[in-house]
């Protein structure tokens, strides 16, 4: 049953590497703003020439323009 | 590197390139290897009910087909999904190409070459008998080796990243890396004896408290933290939508890994393990539920308002139903940690139910939604067909139902006919085999499940071919940033653990510490587990070396897929698998196990006290024919193994690494370890004869019955033993 003191010896290593870092996190102002990271991560896309931009766009918009096709279907 | 660093002077922006080449790669790698993996479930569940269907080899037979399943789905298909997400997020994350293409290179083809030597081992019965850490030794090495590759170019990457936030899926990443080489590391503590056969440094209950350590920590750190990374990513990025609650992620994910190396325990209770280390192992499952629930939540409620969305969008369906199956496994799971959940569900095809909601949906469907959404936009097209993908996820969505329903019901059938009494207090179903025959319908609809969910996957496969075909595959994607300044102030409101934690000194303490620490455990670790499997139990001996030898077999042929070795205190157990005595399994028993074979699920009845309860002859016709002594049974017969003769070459090198792990054989017994052990294989061989049965006392029959008969057979030899 010893080995239960080496699991526990790693697995508070860990924690405590975890805590190191959670610490260094808030200490350098990781966690200041909790809102635009959020945002920020939908637009970046990288710059592709327009054209494939587009047609990418299409495909997911394909989807999403669906909605005016069943608003449409909704007022005939 | 085809880094570009600064030429765009007047804006102050650096000019790069993302990386698409090795995230189409690992893309198609969890494609065929979805694929593969999948295949080999379909094949393992017909097995179920035509065993015949293992075509008669001994490559293709459940007991080694079932670990390639099971390291295929996970380290194959989970794998490679993992990696094609991180490397797709984490360079637009990060604003920064990936490190290194060479380490992008060497990581791919690397844990490739890992997947095709687990295929070729594992057929082969080349494995160390642990499940979800199957692969041998080498295996093993290389397995650390391209991790650690891994690590590197993604910890390189996040350290010249252009965005100073790390966003919450990158710690999910740091997260999955740093916990998942630990666990393996510990884990894969082996001593070889040549190139393809090494014995766990571990024995008994010590093994299976590190193995499930590490199986309970694989399925959160390999399956779980990295797919809700990509959760967080590509929800809000399919639904252009932000997350629901950012803070949120971040509770959730600093909760979820202080709380999850803790629950390994509930896999083991009422096993041969302390009483208080079961109860924390159960009281760590339940807080589990907490971030794991925030956690989904968060995801499906990105989703608010924005449902008329999911209608029309294949991935989105995908994704709400991935999070839904993480959500469903996550509260299943501790609910089985309570002990008198467990003592129904443990052994029983409801922890299969289980472990497939999550692979199935959550990985599955996660893996599915990423291919859908990345394939169109890094071919610069757009996706095939929804229509097929529509069709893709209602039958996906069909084949988990039918996996789930008739699991859950099979296990609960035969968890109840186990432990069914008659009024004078004799089991109902004391024959074992009732209780499989009786589910032997739900075993066919799952195989039908299989069908259906792998069936889905092919229609996928067509779409995005087709998809492929359509655009033309954009390697490189050009982006612009603006590097990271170096200084950063924090902002003015100091807090008090600001102060506390001076960092500079505190991160000298900190790596002498661990250092130190590193040092002391290599010196102390190995003999202080030797001392502590001195046996507890007088009468519990070493196993001879004919045994030896039948217990590799045991462990080659994956025996303990289907059959445990573990009797719990129930009254129900010990009434069936050990009338006469009613001993229950003693972690004493085991000192002298490695690796331990307490196995996880019965298929077939326990086996710890099967040793004195047949003749040899029942187990020589058993072996050959399982249904002359079981009619109805679905256990594979094994034939080659009165072909083949056991292993007389490696005898004293086994007996030397035994004795290198504590085993007490004498001094220099190695040397007349081969005379033994031919001793007493022809008394076997002989005994048999007077029965009729000519067999040559060479064959690997002879030695497996040899040890199926010591098989819990020593605490019987004297009374009054220390454990009782």
């Amino acid at each position: 049953m010893s080995v239960i003191f080496i699991l526990i010896t790693c697995s508070l290593l860990l924690a405590g590497g975890f805590l190191g870092a959670f610490l260094w996190a808030s200490k350098s102002g990781q966690f200041e703003d909790d809102y635009t990271p959020s945002i920020r991560i939908l637009f970046d896309e990288g710059l592709q020439p327009p054209e494939i931009t587009e047609k990418v766009r299409e495909s997911e918009v394909e989807v999403f323009s669906n909605e005016k096709n069943s608003s449409q279907k909704q007022k005939t | 590197m085809s880094e570009n660093n600064g030429n765009e002077i007047s804006t102050g922006q650096d000019t790069f390139y993302y990386d698409n080449t090795t995230v189409r790669n690992f893309l198609i790698a969890t494609t065929i290897f979805g694929i593969v993996g999948m295949s080999v479930g379909l094949l393992v569940a017909l097995q179920f009910v035509w065993p015949e269907a293992n075509f008669g080899l001994q490559y293709t037979t459940f007991g080694r087909v079932r670990p390639l399943h099971t390291n295929a789905v996970i380290f194959a298909f989970v794998g490679n999904g993992i990696f094609a997400g991180v490397y797709y997020s984490l360079q637009r994350l990060c604003k920064a190409r990936m490190f290194s293409d060479l380490l992008s290179k060497i990581h791919f083809w690397g844990w490739q070459t890992i997947i095709l030597a687990a295929a070729i081992s594992l057929p082969l019965g080349l494995t160390t008998g642990k499940e979800y850490a199957e692969l041998e030794w080498p295996i093993d090495i290389a397995i650390a080796l391209i991790w650690v590759v891994f690590g590197l170019n993604m910890f390189m990457t996040i350290i010249k990243r252009r965005e100073r936030h790390l966003y919450v899926a990158i710690w999910f990443y740091i997260a999955t890396f740093v916990t998942v080489a630990m666990l393996h590391i510990v884990n894969s503590f082996e001593l070889p004896i040549d190139f393809m056969k090494s014995y766990s440094w571990y024995a008994g209950v010590q093994d299976a408290l590190v193995q499930w350590w590490y199986g309970h920590n694989a399925v959160a750190f390999f399956l779980t933290t990295p797919y809700l990374g990509l959760m967080y990513y590509f929800i809000p990025k399919v639904s252009g939508r932000p997350i629901y609650s950012y803070r949120l992620s971040i509770v959730h994910f600093w909760a979820l890994i202080f709380i999850y190396i803790w629950a390994g325990p509930h896999h083991l209770l009422y096993n041969a393990l302390p009483d208080w280390a079961q109860s924390l192992g159960v009281v760590f499952s339940i807080m589990l539920i907490a971030p794991s629930w925030g956690g989904m939540l968060n995801g499906l409620l990105t989703l608010r308002g924005a449902w008329d969305k999911v209608r029309e969008s294949a991935v989105l369906k995908f994704l709400v139903v991935a999070v839904t199956c993480y959500g469903m496994a996550t509260f299943e799971g501790p609910m089985m940690s309570l002990k008198s959940v467990n003592a129904i569900a443990h052994f029983t095809d409801w922890i299969v139910a289980h472990v497939h909601v999550g692979a199935l949906g959550w990985n599955g469907f996660l893996t599915f939604a990423m291919l859908y959404y990345l394939i169109p936009k890094m071919y610069g097209t757009k996706l095939h067909s929804q229509k097929l993908a529509n069709a893709h996820f209602w039958i996906g969505t069909l084949g988990i139902i039918f996996y789930a329903l008739p699991m859950y019901w099979a296990g609960f059938t035969q968890s109840l006919m186990w432990k069914q009494f008659n009024p004078d207090g004799t089991l109902v179903y004391s024959n074992f085999l009732e209780t499989v025959t009786q589910i032997i319908p739900m075993y066919a609809l799952r195989a039908f499940s299989g069908v259906l969910y792998l069936a889905g996957v092919f229609i996928m496969v067509y779409n995005l071919i087709k998809t492929a075909k359509a655009g033309s595959f954009i390697r490189e994607v050009k982006a612009e940033a603006a590097p990271l300044l170096k200084e950063y102030k924090p902002a003015s409101t100091e807090h008090w653990h600001r102060k506390m934690f001076e960092w500079k000194p505190m991160r000298m303490l900190v790596f002498s510490l661990v250092l130190v620490a590193i040092g002391g455990a290599i010196e102390i670790i190995p003999t202080f587990l030797i001392q502590s499997n001195v046996p507890t139990i007088a009468s519990v001996k070493p196993y001879t070396p004919l045994e030896l030898n039948g217990r590799d077999i045991y462990v080659r042929e994956g025996c303990y897929t289907c059959h445990s070795q573990m009797i719990r205190p129930f009254r129900s157990e010990v009434m069936r698998y050990d009338p006469n005595d009613l001993e229950y399994s003693k972690a004493g028993e085991f000192v002298y196990d490695h690796p331990f074979q307490w196995g996880s699920k019965r298929t077939g009845p326990d086996l710890h006290r099967v040793g004195g309860k047949y003749p040899d002859s029942w187990h020589f016709y058993h072996m050959l024919e399982p249904e002359s002594m079981s009619p109805g049974s679905i256990m594979p017969p094994y034939p080659w193994m009165f072909d083949q003769d056991w292993d007389k070459d490696r005898l004293p090198a086994k007996i030397r690494a035994m004795q290198t792990l504590g085993v007490p054989y004498a001094e220099g017994y190695a040397d007349q370890a081969l005379g033994d052990a031919e001793k007493q294989a022809k008394g076997i061989a002989d005994g048999l004869a007077t029965e009729g049965l000519r067999v040559n006392p060479d064959k690997e029959i002879v030695a497996l019955i040899a040890y199926l008969q010591r098989l819990g057979t020593d605490i019987k030899k004297t009374e009054g033993n220390s454990n009782k």
